[in-house]
């Protein structure tokens, strides 16, 4: 068993520097040569200062911007060095419960919308970052951003449809839309809310 | 109940054509992967033999190794045993001295002891169960030095166990199952490296982080406020007259972005079938997995080295028509499993159906049961992986588990207590399923009254000893663990979720860890000593009392001398066998776990759909 555990030992140093020292530097060399802007966090920047990440979503709360999904990361929605999902089952009261109070909070910014709300906007996501909604979100919210901004919702609709991402080649994934870009591209089309 | 009875209707095209443009994809790419895999482990001249051939020589003499050692069973257990000791201890020193070593710009403590002995076999025992949450507790010391090194060495134990086995079953009459450290050191250099740098520069392009710079602020685009707790001097909440916590309001301005070196871990903890995430959400995360491009690559890599390596142990042992009969029975189980996980996520959930939301899937959104899920994945893509990942011991998720309706939840729970071998993880998948070939061959034996062989090697009563072993160990962990934490308060503590799906938790972390998964229905409060201690100590027992038995199998079987078929020989090639295989797992998976699903999920799909009510 001794000579097991040499052996052992020399080859776990030998294998630790080959796998966790050269191979995740050799890779990291070559991202930050080759794609540092996707191996840095994809970052988005507004008058020289970082607003976010291309793929990580912020929440919102006024009407005149998109409001993103739900969240539960703690201890605030959004916390992006804590993600998190509910992790609430489909038969605990709380679940039905937080999504009864989401819908309430989207009727209360939009009284006169009485289209049935698309589910992803009042479920939380899986890592509570998620920086899409449904195109059925956002047109949900549509009429509501334009009238909060006074801009004409014609012009909000093809913002939207600027930032809606098909299924890859077509097929894979779902349509979605890249909520914190679109309401950065309202920002600086109509000024800040 | 109307929607779930008519699952495909419900669900558009587009599902059902990823789904199929997965497997077909999968497995095209296992043949000429299992070709690789076989000259590589037979040590013939390969690909990678030139480029890497000096390096691999090098290594053998640094550490005393002779290339053309051969072992028999025990002293390989006993190899393999000593380097997971040595693995094991290093883990759990890395993460009790993190605070003192450098590479840890968030600043992390120690992790504690119950929760480091947890991750330490975790990880050795590719399991990759994870207490913790990464961007919280590990420095990317840890992540690196630690659990990256083992989510290569893990798997590459797994296929050396694999090896051996198959050895055992070609060997005449001799002790020679080969050398472990030369097939650890084999599968680690010419099959998991460069696939994982590959894998890794792939995901970078795709968004996935790659960095050693710290946590980055940024500013919130919509500053906000958040109720935080009032603290005295001492750090303690202050109370109200009726006891409550005070709390006042804080502005908010910036977010903090995790970040670090994740598509190097995260191409191995995929192809390994590791599944331990970098961050907390695993490949939920967008910055582990951004988009359906690296959603699709990351799927692929799960289930690619288990399904070549199918057609590899085809290639060692001169008959590729065994390996098509194998994967066609990880397939047909697979699929089967598939359908009514992706139809029952698809149908969404009634409750929430009832408070006027629409999760009617169309052009505008994937609908469904879209709880813990990601916009970008929808529904066909969650349930997918949700299968995939449990069907191979990985355990990294896309979606979480524990949100899942009940059906879809029972699928990735009952796949893990099949003993994961439909695919399962690298090597311990297929090694696994080989197991199940041998009960096959000899339930069929005993009808006709004929002694069973497989391969040419006569099964007796020794092989099927250890393999009821094999067989029975899983089940013993998972069940009498779930009855122990069900009748402690300990245990019940940690449940999050109230009712049947309670239940459901504490079943599936146990299954989880018992066969090496490492998913998890994630609202169990599973960092607690008595789920660190009892399910490290299941992790333990669900990888090493598998391994040892398998191997003392091989060695077995390498002693005995092979017999040419005759016309009494079962042939394990043919559909009738595919079929008596299938029905080996199913039986022997239901007749154990039935009474405890109907318990979990069975009981919570007939309260959510109000059937019987």
């Amino acid at each position: 068993m001794w000579r097991h555990i040499k052996t052992a030992t020399i080859l776990y140093l030998v294998l630790t520097v080959l796998t966790g020292v050269l191979y995740p530097l050799v890779v990291t060399a070559i991202a930050q040569i080759a794609m540092p802007a996707q191996a840095n966090g994809s970052l988005i920047e507004r008058g020289g200062r970082p607003v976010g990440s291309t793929l990580i979503g912020q929440a919102f709360t006024g009407p005149g911007y998109f409001w993103s999904r739900p969240s539960a990361t703690g201890p605030m929605p959004y916390n992006a060095a804590a993600s998190s999902g509910s992790n609430l089952g489909p038969t605990n009261p709380a679940l039905e419960a937080a999504v009864r109070e989401r819908i309430a909070a989207l009727r209360a910014a939009d009284p006169g919308n009485l289209s049935p709300v698309p589910v992803d906007l009042v479920t939380s996501s899986g890592s509570g970052l998620d920086p899409h909604i449904s195109p059925a979100a956002a047109e949900f919210q549509a009429d509501r951003v334009a009238l909060a901004r006074g801009m004409d919702p014609a012009r909000v609709r093809a913002l939207v449809g600027e930032y809606t991402d098909g299924r890859t080649f077509g097929l894979l994934g779902e349509p979605r839309v890249r909520v914190l870009e679109l309401n950065l591209a309202l920002d600086a089309a109509a000024g800040a809310p | 109940m109307g929607g779930f009875l008519l699952p495909g209707l419900s669900t558009g095209w587009t599902s059902w054509l990823q789904i199929a443009l997965y497997l077909l994809v999968l497995l095209a790419a296992a043949v000429p992967l299992g070709n690789y895999m076989a000259r590589v482990l037979e040590g013939q001249p390969h690909l990678l033999s030139r480029a890497f051939g000096r390096l691999e020589r090098s290594i053998y003499r640094v550490a005393g190794v002779r290339e053309d050692d051969q072992m028999g069973w025990k002293a390989y257990a006993l190899a393999l045993l000593a380097f997971s000791l040595v693995g094991t201890l290093a883990v759990y020193g890395l993460q009790r001295l993190q605070g003192a070593l450098p590479l840890n710009p968030a600043a992390m403590g120690a992790v504690p002891p119950g929760l480091a002995f947890n991750t330490a076999i975790s990880f050795v025992s590719n399991t990759n169960w994870q207490a913790y949450s990464g961007e919280a507790t590990m420095s990317y010391l840890t992540q690196m030095l630690g659990l990256t090194v083992q989510n290569f060495v893990s798997a590459a134990s797994g296929i050396a166990v694999l090896v051996a086995l198959i050895r055992g079953f070609r060997a005449r009459q001799a002790a020679a199952l080969g050398s472990f450290w030369v097939d650890l050191v084999r599968s680690t250099l010419y099959i998991l490296l460069p696939f994982s740098a590959i894998l890794a520069l792939v995901l970078v392009a795709s968004g996935v982080v790659q960095t050693f710079k710290p946590y980055r602020v940024v500013d919130l685009v919509e500053p906000t406020a958040i109720d935080q707790p009032v603290l005295d001097a001492a750090g303690a909440p202050v109370l109200d007259a009726a006891g409550e916590p005070v709390t006042e309001s804080v502005p908010l301005t910036t977010q903090t972005l995790a970040l670090g070196p994740a598509a190097s871990q995260i191409a191995i903890k995929q192809l390994g079938t590791n599944g331990g995430g970098f961050f907390n959400a695993n490949a939920a995360h967008p910055l582990e997995n951004p988009s359906p491009w690296s959603n699709f690559l990351e799927m692929l890599a799960l289930l690619l080295l288990p399904a070549a390596l199918c057609v590899t142990f085809g290639r060692m042992v001169g008959d590729l028509r065994q390996a098509w009969a194998l994967l066609a029975t990880m397939t047909l189980l697979f699929v089967a499993l598939l359908l009514p996980a992706v139809a029952a996520e698809q149908a969404g959930n009634p409750r929430l159906a009832a408070t006027g939301v629409d999760d009617v899937a169309g052009s505008m959104q994937a609908g469904g049961n879209m709880e813990g899920k990601e916009t970008r994945f929808g529904v066909a893509n969650s349930a997918l992986w949700a299968t995939a990942t449990t069907a191979a011991s990985n355990g990294s998720v896309n979606a979480m588990h524990d949100s899942f309706t009940p059906i879809g939840g029972a699928v990735p729970l009952f796949l893990m207590l099949l003993g994961e071998v439909v695919f399962g993880g690298v090597g311990s998948g297929l090694y696994g399923l080989l197991i199940f070939a041998i009960l096959a061959v000899f339930v069929a034996g005993l009808m006709v009254g004929r002694t069973p062989e497989y391969l040419g090697k006569k099964i007796e009563a020794y092989e099927m000893k250890m393999a009821s072993l094999v067989i029975l160990v899983p089940p013993i962990v998972v069940l009498g663990s779930t009855a122990l934490a069900l009748s402690t308060s300990a245990g019940r503590a940690a449940v999050f979720n109230p009712g049947a799906h309670g239940f459901s938790e504490v079943l599936y972390a146990f299954a989880s860890m018992a066969n090496n998964n490492g998913s998890a229905f994630g609202g169990l409060g599973a960092n607690a000593p008595f789920y660190n201690t009892l399910g490290g100590i299941g992790m333990f027992i669900g990888r090493f009392a598998i391994m040892v038995p398998v191997l003392a199998i091989a060695g077995s079987l390498a002693a005995k001398k092979s017999i040419p078929v005759g016309a009494g020989t079962l042939p394990t090639h043919t559909p009738l066998f595919v079929t008596l295989l299938i029905s080996t797992v199913l039986i022997v998976g239901a007749l154990t776990f039935i009474p405890a699903l109907a318990l979990g999920p069975i009981v919570e799909h007939l309260l959510l759909w109000g059937i019987g009510q």
